[in-house]
């Protein structure tokens, strides 16, 4: 189907009217990408009848150089070189009304450093446009010379560990619940506990800021009470999200101060404050000797269906180059969406300097990322101290592993969970490193650390029987098959 | 208190053949072993004392378990750590690191207030004098 349309060059192009977009040169069968270009990936429905190179076309104009006529200021201008190139399009394997469109836009479309500049053209109008019945930005690939133009991560995966001097495991979190209500007086209570236990981080929800049951600077302050009773109880340093998501920017700066002041190694930002914000935040932390934790907080109203919006591979890159240094990436056993093999492609963007092509974890493309610093992934809801050896073998060790329902609802008490929690980890990363099958031997490792510690017998007792198996909705589109060899 | 820096403070204390399985982890992965010491285990002391250099090409445990005995007939009455040093590029750093010995009697800490501005609290982390410290 890659075949040429005839782009229209010279007067003709620009006679006033409307032209097919693939006429109008954003349809370039032989384009080949350059080592600089921005390349973007886009699963494209067309309307009804709509052709799909011709929708694909519209794609690369309208999110690059096109209005819907011929405008004669494009002459004004180094017209080529600003339109976005459209150079391949492939059926969607077992989806027969939607299209695989590879668009290559030249670097000096993009603003350096700025992730709204990117986002407005790539995923602006675009997603609106009337001949497309459903859109989805399914992968980007940045060429090194605007990788370098990011910051990255404010802290970084090795940073991270050595300021926390922990190593060789996962970090253990757990997020406090119930997430709205506590006064800050009790919530500190519930972080000192988990602290204590043994877990390293303690974190704010999404959707706690500063509301009438616990204004801000209460939370923070019980908060830091906390964590230093916790350090100077067992030695260890501790830390806590302290959330500084609000309203205005002014705001947020005010309460990242203010954790810095009372000695916090990490603060946390949600999502939904935007990128430019996002952005600001890495600055400060990287100013501040600051970790800085990213949650999630709405990206499932589009990246979740394939049919329509951004991949979260997608969002993972933009937070990367944005700077962050923990996302939350899934757990692939909790309780939230998540297929292993496209998690494991999100687990490869955070931590990882080189992404080859991995059709079969949703990476499309060769990814380097220049010596950026590694992001933490977080993986949190719905996971429990019995799945340990599973968490260890999908995860991996540069995680953060938060178990707060995990945690907090241990039926003896918030620090008994945090044990468990722990002694569960260690006997796992113990086994492992001893080359044994952990995974197989799992539930045996832990019934044998079980038999020194009476929480975790308990939390294994309590949670046996939980686990969440429903299907994914985001899947790969391509699955390895065995070829044969002579 | 039981302190519990590194990789498996909440579980037993290793035996010496647990240990000897973690350094032929460390050893397989290509890491230098690093055998430290300390009498100030405060959660930000970074810098322990080093029991030598860092021991790389090594092919066996075993040699790392010589250096450890020897370092706990002399320093058998402090914190002694093993970690193992990955000088891959992009991870430059330490890759795993656990307590193999405690003192007979362990660290304690205490934290130090200091009423600020507003309510705000410095905290300061610091050592109970030995004297004071609980069993």
């Amino acid at each position: 189907m890659n075949a040429h349309t005839g782009t229209v060059r010279g007067k003709e192009r620009y006679r006033s009217g409307v032209m097919e977009y693939k006429r109008m040169g954003y349809w370039e069968p032989d384009y080949v990408p350059k080592d600089t270009d921005v390349i973007a990936l886009f699963r494209v429905t067309p309307q009804e009848g709509v052709d799909p190179i011709e929708a694909s076309a519209a794609v690369a104009g309208e999110s690059s150089t096109a209005t819907w006529t011929v405008v004669w200021t494009d002459r004004l201008t180094a017209a080529e070189k600003y339109r976005a190139k459209c150079y391949r399009v492939d059926p969607v394997p077992g989806s027969p009304d939607s299209y695989f469109a590879y668009i290559a836009y030249d670097l000096d479309l993009f603003e350096s450093g700025s992730i709204a500049n990117l986002s407005a053209s790539i995923i602006g109008n675009v997603f609106g446009f009337k001949p497309l019945k459903a859109l989805r930005l399914e992968d980007m690939r940045f060429p090194v010379a605007y990788v370098k133009t990011f910051q990255g991560p404010a802290t970084g995966i090795v940073v991270e560990r050595e300021r926390l001097d922990k190593f060789g495991r996962p970090l253990l979190g757990a997020t406090i619940k119930p997430k709205l209500g506590l006064s800050g007086r009790n919530y500190g209570r519930v972080v000192y506990e988990a602290l204590k236990g043994g877990l390293d981080f303690t974190k704010d929800d999404e959707n706690i800021n500063s509301q009438p049951f616990m204004h801000w600077r209460d939370r923070f302050l019980y908060c830091m009470e906390a964590v230093n009773r916790a350090q100077a109880a067992s030695g260890e340093v501790k830390g806590t999200y302290l959330n500084i998501t609000a309203g205005t920017m002014e705001d947020m700066y005010e309460r990242a101060e203010f954790a810095k002041e009372l000695g916090s190694c990490i603060v946390m930002i949600d999502l939904v404050i935007g990128y430019t914000a996002i952005q600001s935040m890495a600055k400060w932390a990287r100013r501040n000797d600051m970790i800085l934790h990213l949650h999630r907080a709405g990206h499932s109203t589009y990246t979740r269906q394939k049919s329509h919006g951004v991949s979260f591979r997608v969002i993972a890159k933009w937070m990367r180059l944005a700077g962050v240094d923990h996302i939350h990436a899934g757990t692939v056993v909790g309780k939230l969406e998540g297929d292993p093999n496209t998690t494991r492609g999100y687990y490869d963007v955070c931590r990882e300097d080189f992404n080859p092509m991995k059709l079969e974890h949703g990476l499309f493309f060769d990814q380097s990322w220049a010596s950026l610093n590694k992001m933490m992934p977080v993986a949190s809801g719905g996971i429990h101290a019995g799945q340990m050896h599973q968490l260890l073998d999908l995860l991996g060790e540069d995680v953060v592993l938060q178990f707060g329902g995990g945690t907090i609802g241990h039926p003896m008490g918030i620090a008994a969970g945090a044990i468990a929690n722990r002694v569960a980890l260690e006997a796992m990363i113990l086994a492992r490193n001893e080359g044994r099958d952990y995974v197989h031997e799992g539930p045996e490792i832990l019934a044998r650390a079980a038999e020194t510690c009476t929480p975790l017998k308990a939390a294994l007792e309590v949670w046996k029987d939980v686990t969440f198996n429903y299907q994914s909705t985001d899947t790969p589109d391509f699955v390895p098959t065995a070829l044969e060899t002579v | 208190m039981k302190l519990t820096q590194g990789c498996f403070s909440f579980l037993p204390d290793l035996t010496d053949d647990q240990i000897t399985k973690q350094v032929q982890y460390c050893l397989a992965n290509g890491w230098a072993v690093n055998i430290e010491f300390t009498d100030d285990p405060h959660p930000r002391n970074t810098y322990w004392e080093m029991w030598g250099l860092p021991m790389f090409d090594l092919q066996d445990a075993a040699g790392v378990m010589m250096e450890l005995a020897e370092c706990r007939r002399v320093y058998g009455d402090r914190y002694i750590r093993i970690s193992g040093f990955d000088s891959s590029h992009g991870w430059e750093s330490v890759r795993i690191s656990f307590l193999v010995n405690r003192p007979p009697q362990e660290a304690e800490f205490e934290l130090v207030r200091q009423e600020v501005g507003g309510r705000a609290i410095r905290y300061t982390t610091v050592r109970k004098p030995a004297a004071h410290a609980s069993q």
